[in-house]
């Protein structure tokens, strides 16, 4: 049960039943959208941008606990950052589920660090990488969906 | 071959068998289940995907390789006469397994798929014209949609698909109204793997003989859980694979009537399936050989024939009735969970168990029992159009083989409580 819950951790599934920024963004200026053929996860990520600053993001989708709570977490994290300081979020987020973090700080990500337990189980590190593809693909302004495989 | 044995070569369900089918003695025939996952003895419950080798199989495939390793039909030296007279073997036991009437209407493939793709490009590039019809229904596996969907495009022919019922069984009086005298072939699944439904395949078939129309019966997931004969059945074709029943990966058999086989012309080029060649002309080989180009998967084929062998041993009745038995224990222990919905709940079933819970994803489901040790497949099940039919994204499905006991069924819900339990 301890390395379920490491996954499992109560933020994540707080997160799960009830998604934070859950909704279409009205006014948003970017958006794309992601899916995962493999579970059929799928995902749209809203941003309204100003200037180079992430002003408001949201998301709409469904999927399993780790995708939506991932997107969920995200979404609380990004707003009012930067674009330069989302990328750094992501790169540091993505060494932290993929486990090639090497010396990375769990602090530094904050509440995302409740990804860590990810790193156990690599088939789930689509799940919660995910929404962050997703969220890059918008602030590059991509028309073309984002998929995990 | 000491567990399980009783009579040779034969289906018919003796009292001896039933009262001596023991699946504990059964699993010891299987090394990969007594491995333990998560510091938990393995609950294998993915048999849909993939079936567990007995140690006969290993055996087989190692004795071929350290001491019978040759090509087949090529040398007039020992060896090879070794091998080609197992290969050859092997087809002979295929045969009498699916009671074909010639050996040489059995075609080794790399798996179902392969068979299925045979008879499209084969059989559908000669016969399908534009404005044609195929046959197809709404539990398909990928492999039996996609083929007919690159052969009917390129034909510019019309794929129809016989819908299903909120239980997951086919519209029979609907799939009868489909036949036009533009119908060219049915292909049917004979068990459906996201839903576990058999369907009536004999009466299908004999609803599109009266038409004058073949009928191509995807096999891989009723060869394990049953006797199959096509002679009885009356199917035009025939697919399924060696893996999901107890024997080596790339390997696989598409029967074929032999009239039918005959008038198709070969489906890929090379050595084997040839009798003359120059550069004017090539004269081909004849059947089975026709289909079988290139040096053929000789250790697959052996693998399969000692595969046969041992679930013969047991017997294909005493399996069904087993199973029937397990299945009806497992869906009355999971239909008892609150918050649990059987995806596929036809009258007629085998192997399949098919679910989803509230809340919880079936990728979660997943996850957390695998963490218990027990090994189910979650998601779309290679059957994304049924998913679609259900409204559902992904379901987790347990499924069964010989070797399941009643035990892996408890251990199942418990794990599956656990899920309920983790996300409450």
């Amino acid at each position: 049960m301890s390395d379920l819950r490491e996954l499992y951790q109560e933020v994540i599934l707080d997160h799960y039943k009830r998604p934070r920024n859950f909704q279409k963004l009205d006014g948003a200026n970017r958006h794309a959208e992601g899916h995962n053929p493999l579970c059929g996860d799928q995902i749209t990520v809203y941003l309204h941008m100003d200037g180079d600053v992430i002003r408001e993001i949201s998301f709409q989708g469904a999927g399993c606990a780790i995708s939506q709570s991932a997107a969920s977490l995200m979404t609380t994290t990004l707003k009012g950052k930067t674009k330069a300081e989302a990328e750094e979020l992501f790169k540091k987020f993505h060494e932290m589920v993929t486990g090639d973090g090497g010396a990375a700080d769990p602090m530094e990500l904050g509440k995302l660090a409740v990804f860590c337990g990810v790193s156990e189980f690599p088939v789930r590190v689509k799940c919660a990488s995910l929404p962050w593809h997703t969220m890059r693909a918008a602030l590059e302004g991509a028309d073309d969906a984002v998929s995990t495989e | 071959m000491k567990h399980a044995v009783h009579h040779r070569g034969t289906d018919d369900p003796c009292q001896e068998c039933l009262v001596g089918f023991g699946p504990e003695k059964i699993r010891e025939d299987f090394p990969a289940l007594s491995v333990t996952v998560h510091g938990k003895p393995l609950v294998y419950l993915d048999n849909a995907a993939t079936t567990q080798k007995p140690q006969v199989v290993i055996d087989a495939l190692t004795r071929y390789y350290t001491q019978e390793n040759s090509n087949v039909h090529r040398g007039v030296h020992f060896l090879s006469q070794v091998a080609t007279q197992a290969y050859d073997g092997g087809r002979t036991r295929v045969r009498r397994f699916l009671n074909a009437a010639h050996d040489h209407e059995i075609v080794f493939t790399r798996g179902t798929t392969d068979g299925i793709n045979l008879v499209a490009q084969s059989y559908g590039r000669k016969h399908f014209r534009a404005g044609d019809d195929v046959i197809i229904t709404a539990m398909e596996h990928h492999s039996n949609i996609v083929p007919w969907q690159m052969i009917c495009d390129e034909k510019r022919t019309n794929l129809k698909v016989v819908p299903i019922t909120d239980a997951g069984e086919l519209r029979l009086a609907e799939y009868e109204r489909m036949f036009t005298d533009r119908t060219k072939l049915v292909a049917v699944v004979h068990v459906s793997n996201a839903l576990g439904t058999v369907n009536p395949v004999r009466e299908m078939i004999a609803l599109a003989h009266k038409r004058g129309v073949p009928v191509l019966v995807d096999g891989a997931q009723s060869i394990p859980h049953m006797p199959v004969d096509v002679q009885d059945l009356d199917c035009d074709f025939y697919a399924f694979s060696g893996h999901k029943l107890f024997g080596p990966t790339g390997i696989g058999v598409l029967y074929g009537k032999a009239e039918l086989l005959e008038a198709m012309p070969p489906y890929q080029g090379g050595g084997d399936m040839i009798s003359a060649v120059t550069f004017e002309k090539t004269i081909y080989n004849t059947l089975p050989y026709k289909f079988e180009a290139g040096t053929p998967h000789i250790a697959g084929v052996i693998g399969l024939a000692t595969a046969i062998e041992y679930v013969e041993r047991i017997g294909r009745n005493q399996i069904a009735a087993y199973e029937a038995d397990l299945l009806a224990y497992g869906t009355e222990l999971l239909s008892a969970i609150p918050g649990l919905r059987l995806v596929g709940t036809a009258k007629d079933k085998a192997g399949v168990l098919s679910f989803v819970v509230d809340g919880i994803h079936a990728h979660d489901i997943g996850t957390i029992l695998d963490m218990e040790g027990v090994a189910v497949r979650a998601g779309h099940h290679c059957a994304m159009p049924v998913m679609k039919r259900f409204g559902l994204p992904a379901t987790a499905r347990a499924s069964v083989a010989f070797y399941n006991t009643r035990a892996d069924m408890d251990a199942l819900a418990k794990a599956i409580h656990k899920a309920i339990e983790v996300f409450a």
